[in-house]
């Protein structure tokens, strides 16, 4: 150690100097890399005469799209792209709420003390969750529901639902929007309510019963604008005549048969993940309650599921996040959302790079607000202090 | 209801013995109140139906000349039917090799002081029931099928050369895990040879074949790119750093469909008039570039469990940094995390059925192209078909998700 640099080290053994040259060295690989990649890109592109650029967004579709009627094939791209993101949502938003009150029932059924229960809860679980999604999917879809009877003939239940291979009708509303507003309204003003009960319970100590009044409120209001604004949504009855069903909403066969596959695959996670938290709460907090006196109800209620909530919160945003990426899985049904689109769109002869790169990154932002939501909420029901 | 006999005359008192009688068992199980006795009836009927219906679909309805046909094209795909055997000695060395490392892994594992003593021949047995019940009854499934002498005689030396092998790597002395490591590895290589050197085309590859094939080979290439990359995410420098996070999240972030899609023109990101490479090919690098992502946040998991105070113990003695990860930090971040990757080899395996989505032939395209032959054409068999395939998952999922449970308790990961 006879080094003439005094309190300096040469630069090829000085820490900072390795670090910004290693981190450097890495960027210019990875950087080379991608320009390797793209510039192949734009070689292939020109050396083939493949179509390149967004133009062909305004391009018209040339495809019609099963679901949505008004739409005709001369409209452009977006349009259709758009037609897809709303029915991934719908897919998404229905099984997001089914799978969350079947895996609900499913977790408590395996921790039942009801033999029976438990044990058929393990079965449907351990089988479901071992085979693929995809092959469940199909096997819904070819099986299950392409199986139903005919148009000409359906299955009609209580003269409300028909049931046919080509899909379900139930009843539904029809009317004003403008009431569903009100609706909507009303919902806000209930919110308040219970909210004003809430606050008022803890400055004075009485009751709050803030879900009594909050539903109080609500069907209050909503049966009061219902009369007030002259009965202005009814509702309509599928009818079934010879091949034609009028009236009520239609439920596509492929909708069907995605939103089931996606609801019990999910929901047996779900299960699963409501299961392992209540049963990682330490086993102290329950004897601690049954020491206090609270009864079942409130022992789950105010100990073990606010505690459970904390290591749910993240395992259930993750199921989620799954199920919206999952619902891609409807390219092999055929059910329009977004992939199937865009898969359509890239067989028309539209360029693949713009179209996969546009639906990555529909996913991807989506993916990543999630995550972003579920971190702030993560953060704020953490243990406060330590 | 339950009796208590009175306790044996000894001084130490034991337990109070609570005899359960089938009657007793069923009070207390089934009908202990008014409403689980209301659940039991409710759903004690349903279930007794749907288990009716599912069985005598199984047994009795279920047409299966459909799979027992094409039971070949299930397993295999359109591998050419003379080079067959090239599979059999595959599974024959699988077998074998599989075997011997299962009684050195039992070696090592009596080797350590904490593990239970050995147990009689009976309860192997019955432990052996317990974990393998799921894939014996897939093998007995298809043998039904297949009908053939020939094929059950193979199974029959198959098993035969696996208990051989088990009981010849539990007599050789010297057992380590690096040996158990390399055997392994070079048993994959040698299956990869016999499968592959100078073999059929690989679009001729398909059905179960298939399926395993890319689920391994995405597995063994994405574990090496993981570590790397939960190591990168881990990095003090922030270049390296961020690149890595970001590549973990995007992949994450994505359905594993628009990465295959994204497969089917990878050809435009290759040099002009370069290679191009075939449909497994892409498909086996994108499975393992998707599942390099799930590892890495498996292997963070796993570094981050590592105590500091084994990190700083290693600096003190001199290590450099290489040094500590392959020494101190890997070994003891893979042991940890050995159920989760089992559980992600799993997930991996059901994801391969996404390829049939771009057209090759893996077990659920195969099974599903049976209904088109000309002789099941228009019949209805979708059922049976996808019945098959379902029953092949379930099986192979259902064993290695119980083996990876029973890995954990035996690995005491979460109590260490």
């Amino acid at each position: 150690m006879t080094s003439s640099s005094g309190t300096h080290p040469p630069p090829w053994r000085n820490v900072r100097v390795l670090r910004a040259g290693g981190q450097t060295f890495f960027l210019l690989t990875v950087g080379t890399l991608i320009w390797f990649f793209l510039s192949n890109l734009s070689q292939n592109l020109s050396d083939q005469n493949l179509p390149t650029g967004w133009d062909y967004l305004e391009q018209p579709t040339n495809f019609r799209i099963s679901g949505a009627e008004d739409f005709r094939p001369t409209q452009p791209v977006w349009k259709a792209l758009l037609i897809g993101l709303k029915n991934t949502a719908l897919v998404s938003f229905a099984g997001i709420v089914l799978a969350s009150v079947l895996g609900l029932f499913l977790g408590m059924g395996r921790l039942s003390n009801n033999w029976l229960i438990r044990k058929a809860v393990g079965f449907y679980t351990e089988t479901i969750r071992n085979i693929p999604l995809l092959v469940l999917i199909i096997f819904l879809y070819f099986a299950i529901v392409l199986r139903l009877p005919n148009i000409k003939e359906p299955f009609i239940l209580f003269d409300t639902v028909v049931v046919s291979q080509r899909g379900i009708w139930l009843p539904w509303t029809e009317g004003d929007a403008i009431f569903w507003g009100a609706v909507l309204l009303a919902a806000t003003a209930a919110g308040i309510t219970a909210l004003w009960r809430t606050k008022r319970s803890e400055q004075t100590g009485i009751p709050h019963h803030r879900v009594l009044y909050g539903a109080g409120a609500f069907v209050f209001l909503t049966i009061a604008g219902y009369f007030l604004m002259g009965s202005p949504v009814s509702l309509t009855l599928p009818e079934h005549s010879g091949r034609h069903v009028d009236g009520g909403i239609k439920v596509l066969s492929e909708y069907l048969a995605l939103l089931l596959g996606l609801t019990l695959y999910t929901a047996s996670h779900i299960g699963e993940i409501i299961r392992g938290s209540i049963q990682a709460v330490p086993k102290g907090q329950s004897e601690a309650a049954n020491t206090l006196a609270l009864s079942a109800f409130h022992r789950m209620r105010f100990v073990v599921l606010p505690q459970a909530a904390r290591i749910m919160l993240p395992l259930l945003t993750n199921q989620y996040l799954n199920l919206v990426k999952n619902s891609s899985l409807a390219v092999a049904i055929g059910y329009m959302e977004i992939t199937q689109i865009t898969r359509l769109v890239m067989n028309q002869g539209n360029p693949g790079v713009p179209n996969i790169a546009l639906l990555m990154l529909f996913y991807l932002v989506f993916s990543l607000c999630i995550s972003a939501l579920t971190n702030v909420l993560n953060q704020r029901l953490q243990y406060v202090g330590h | 209801m339950a009796a208590i006999q009175p306790s044996p005359s000894s001084n130490d008192l034991q337990p109070p013995y609570t005899r359960t009688t089938p009657l007793s068992w069923v009070l207390q199980n089934l009908f202990n109140n008014w409403y689980n006795t209301v659940f039991t009836l409710f759903f004690g009927v349903i279930l007794s139906y749907a288990a009716y219906r599912g069985l005598r679909f199984f047994f009795v309805t279920a047409r299966w000349e459909i799979v027992e046909t094409n039971l070949t094209n299930l397993m295999v795909g359109q591998f050419p039917r003379n080079e067959l055997e090239r599979v059999w000695a595959a599974l024959f060395l699988l077998g074998g090799s599989g075997g011997f490392i299962a009684g050195q892994a039992k070696q090592l594992s009596t080797q350590d002081p904490t593990s239970p003593p050995p147990s009689p021949g009976r309860e192997q047995i019955l432990d052996f029931v317990r974990r393998a019940w799921p894939f014996t009854i897939l093998v007995l499934f298809l043998l039904r099928l297949s009908r053939s002498t020939t094929i059950m005689l193979l199974i029959l030396a198959l098993v035969a050369l696996t208990g051989a092998g088990r009981l010849i790597g539990a007599r050789i002395p010297g057992a380590s895990p690096k040996r158990i490591t390399i055997f392994a590895l070079a048993t994959a290589c040698a299956t990869l040879l016999l499968l592959l050197f100078n073999g059929p085309p690989s679009q001729e590859w398909g059905g179960l074949l298939l399926t395993v094939f890319l689920s391994t080979v995405s597995i063994l290439a994405s574990f090496p790119l993981g570590i790397l990359l939960a190591l990168g995410r881990r990095s003090s420098l922030p270049a390296i750093r961020f690149v890595c996070v970001g590549y973990i999240e995007v992949i994450r972030g994505v359905p594993l469909i628009t990465l295959l899609l994204l497969s089917t023109i990878l050809k435009l990101f290759l040099p002009p008039n370069s290679f191009d490479p075939n449909d497994i090919t892409r498909a086996a690098v994108v499975l393992a570039l998707f599942t390099a992502a799930y590892v890495a946040e498996i292997m963070r998991g796993g570094f981050q469990a590592i105590p500091q105070g084994q990190i700083e113990a290693a600096q003190a003695l001199g290590l450099v940094p290489i040094q500590t990860i392959r020494l101190i930090g890997l070994p003891q971040a893979i042991r940890k995390v050995v159920p989760a990757l089992v559980g992600q080899f799993i997930s991996l395996l059901k994801d391969t059925s996404l390829v049939s989505i771009i057209g090759l032939s893996d077990i659920l395209k195969v099974s599903r192209s049976f209904t088109s032959q000309d002789d099941f054409v228009g019949k209805g068999l979708t059922a049976e078909t996808l019945a098959a395939a379902c029953l092949v998952y379930w099986a192979l999922c259902f064993t290695m998700s119980k083996e990876s449970k029973r890995l954990e308790e035996r690995l005491g990961v979460g109590e260490r």
